[in-house]
């Protein structure tokens, strides 16, 4: 069975997610870098259900989409209010509050 | 419940579908709170502007409603098992469901006239607050990596919209985004980590994978991985360095009512969950969580503290206080590993959540008392509190020693168990993890008196002595507070048998070993 390589695409894409949720300065690529983290997850469960035999994994995996959606739902609500009131969606300028 | 899916799939043969059994009476805290939470979004849908208290008032019966079923089962006893083990309602899920409905109930005290009076959309306020506490009620009991993860998100995306809740200010907005960004990124993470752990263990069951931790995966480099990484996320909601950077901005931002219910009821959720994964499922692995706890536990309580001391907000300062009062909790789940350290552990973990969730919800009431007046949030303007709101400044004063921890007001039985529990465990790391709480309590005691201090002794700042109208509904709030404060100092063994039950928690894992 091919579990290495599944196993390997995961890891790539979680490295990928990361980087960009710490590099990116845009809200929308920093939630669509998150979602490449949940993507790496969503294989890693699949591959390793497949692997144990077990359908624990891929229920788990319908969770995480699901959930995913009405997380990704709020963000959008979140940035698109940032949006309006400052027209832009730059991460770099949220920065009121120091201390 | 999904352990046993296969299985079932195989027997059900062609569609035949049957439900698993069901025990209304453990399920009845989520059915009163799920029923509310419906009945709150009919009133607001079909209720004209100045009928909206109609909704703060059905979420507050409805958290005390939730109450009673808490109460019907801690009279049964007996726990629950539903779905192969995923929902499990023991000694330690009733405790924490009580802590959390309570903290909620009182959140909505502080919040009535707060959020009334600030124009920001009351209906569905309360409607957010009351699926938060939902998800932390599923938390208490979820005993399956599944159940924990729905659990998280179910309480952390109302919290995500409440802290970004005045959404045309610019703080506002700031405040939400950055809680949720760094929530979303640390929820990843985790399941990154659940991921790994459950293609080691076969199993989403907290008491299958502790039993195969056991085992041969346990030992490898995979298993510790994925341990660190799930843990990581709840390192986040309980806002433990170096994951505390969102706190201080999202509780100035937020509305204060939700600063107090994000600082203390959704910290508990996450060391509820943090608990259930350390006590349940990775316990065997005490070389891996053990030394995390222990550096997340020091610097967490240092940091926090150290940065608390240059605060002239009274928020932001509460921010770090709450940052600094995590790292107190987390300390004995770094010796939680060490041979019979763990019921001490649970112990004073729970008495510490119960007795910071009195002393902190508290102190918020008095912020947003006094904050009404002074328009100001800088600790200057406490100055003189005490010539004309002298009841204002005895509780504050109460909740302020009892959060540093002197006898006999709450806090020092909070910190006497810590102590306790640090000590029992054999070895220099729990000796050298008690000489930092030490230094730790001695230097909060600093920035604590200080705005003491600034109430009874300074003059104050405009003059301006009118006293303070205090609203019934937060005077209450700080009237229950101040009161539970003081009787779990006077009377530690009130508190004290709650921890005591809710060791339950690691007895029924260690039961199954």
């Amino acid at each position: 069975m091919l579990l290495n390589e599944f196993l390997l695409l995961g890891a790539v894409l979680f490295s990928l997610g990361v980087y960009g949720v710490i590099v990116r300065r845009n809200g929308v690529a920093v939630l669509m870098a998150i979602e490449l983290i949940l993507n790496a997850v969503n294989i890693n469960f699949i591959a390793f259900s497949a692997m144990n035999r077990d359908l624990g994994g891929q229920v788990f995996a319908l969770f995480v989409i699901a959930i995913a959606a009405a997380e990704v739902g709020v963000g959008l609500a979140i940035v698109l209010a940032i949006y309006r009131n400052r027209r832009s969606v730059d991460l770099e300028a949220v920065d009121l509050m120091k201390g | 419940m999904l352990a046993a899916l296969p299985t079932q799939v195989a027997a059900a043969g062609a569609g035949s579908f049957r439900s698993p059994p069901i025990d209304w009476h453990a399920f009845a805290p989520l059915v009163v709170l799920a029923g509310v939470f419906v009945l709150v979004l009919l009133v607001d849908l079909f209720t004209a502007e100045h009928q909206k208290w109609l909704t703060s008032t059905l979420t507050g019966i409805g958290m005390l409603g939730a109450l009673i079923p808490v109460l019907t089962l801690a009279v049964d006893g007996g726990d629950r098992t539903m779905f192969g083990g995923a929902f499990v309602v023991d000694d330690f899920a009733l405790v924490m469901d009580a802590v959390f409905l309570v903290a909620g109930y009182v959140t909505v005290l502080l919040s009535t006239n707060a959020i009334a009076e600030g124009d920001y959309w009351e209906g569905e306020y309360y409607q957010m607050l009351l699926a938060s506490v939902l998800g932390m009620v599923v938390m208490a009991s979820a005993r399956d990596l599944v159940s924990i993860f729905v659990a998280l998100e179910l309480l952390s995306i109302p919290a995500y919209l409440l802290a970004g809740w005045r959404k045309r200010e610019l703080t506002g907005n700031e405040a939400g985004l950055k809680y949720y960004l760094m929530g979303v990124f640390a929820t990843a993470v985790m399941l990154y980590g659940m991921s790994l752990i459950y293609g080691g263990t076969g199993s989403t069951l907290l008491v299958e994978i502790g039993r195969r931790m056991d085992g041969s995966f346990g030992a490898t480099p995979v298993a510790a991985l994925g341990i660190v990484f799930t843990l990581v996320g709840f390192a986040f909601k309980v806002s433990a360095v170096p994951f505390h950077n969102w706190a201080p901005d999202t509780y100035e931002g937020a509305p204060t009512p939700v600063t107090a219910f994000l600082s203390v009821a959704s910290k508990a959720a996450g060391f509820v969950a943090l608990m259930e994964l350390v006590f349940v499922a990775f316990y065997g692995r005490a070389d891996v969580y053990g030394p995390m706890m222990w550096i997340l536990a020091a610097a967490t309580m240092t940091v926090g503290n150290l940065i608390a001391l240059r605060q002239t907000n009274i928020v932001r300062l509460f921010a770090y206080s709450s940052v600094a009062q995590a790292g107190f909790i987390i300390a004995p789940l770094a010796i939680a590993g060490s041979r019979g350290s763990a019921p001490d552990a649970i112990r004073a973990i729970v008495t510490y959540a119960i007795i910071y969730t009195a002393m902190n919800l508290g102190a918020f009431g008095v912020i947003i008392a006094v904050s009404r007046k002074t328009r100001s949030g800088e600790i200057a303007s406490w100055g003189g509190l005490f010539e004309y709101a002298p009841g204002l400044t005895a509780a504050m004063t109460v909740f302020l020693f009892a959060l540093a921890g002197i006898p006999p007001l709450g806090g020092w039985f909070a910190k006497f168990q810590v102590f306790k529990a640090v000590l029992s465990a054999a070895g220099v790391s729990g000796a050298a993890l008690a000489v930092v709480i030490a230094v730790n309590t001695v230097v909060s005691l600093y920035y604590y008196a200080g705005i003491a201090r600034v109430m009874w002794f300074e003059p104050v700042p405009d003059g301006d002595r009118t006293p303070i109208r205090i609203q019934p509904a937060v005077g209450l709030a700080v009237v229950l507070m101040a009161g539970l404060t003081i009787v779990f100092g006077f009377i530690p063994g009130t508190v004290a048998h709650f921890g005591n039950v809710a060791t339950d928690l690691f007895a029924a894992a260690a039961g199954t070993r």
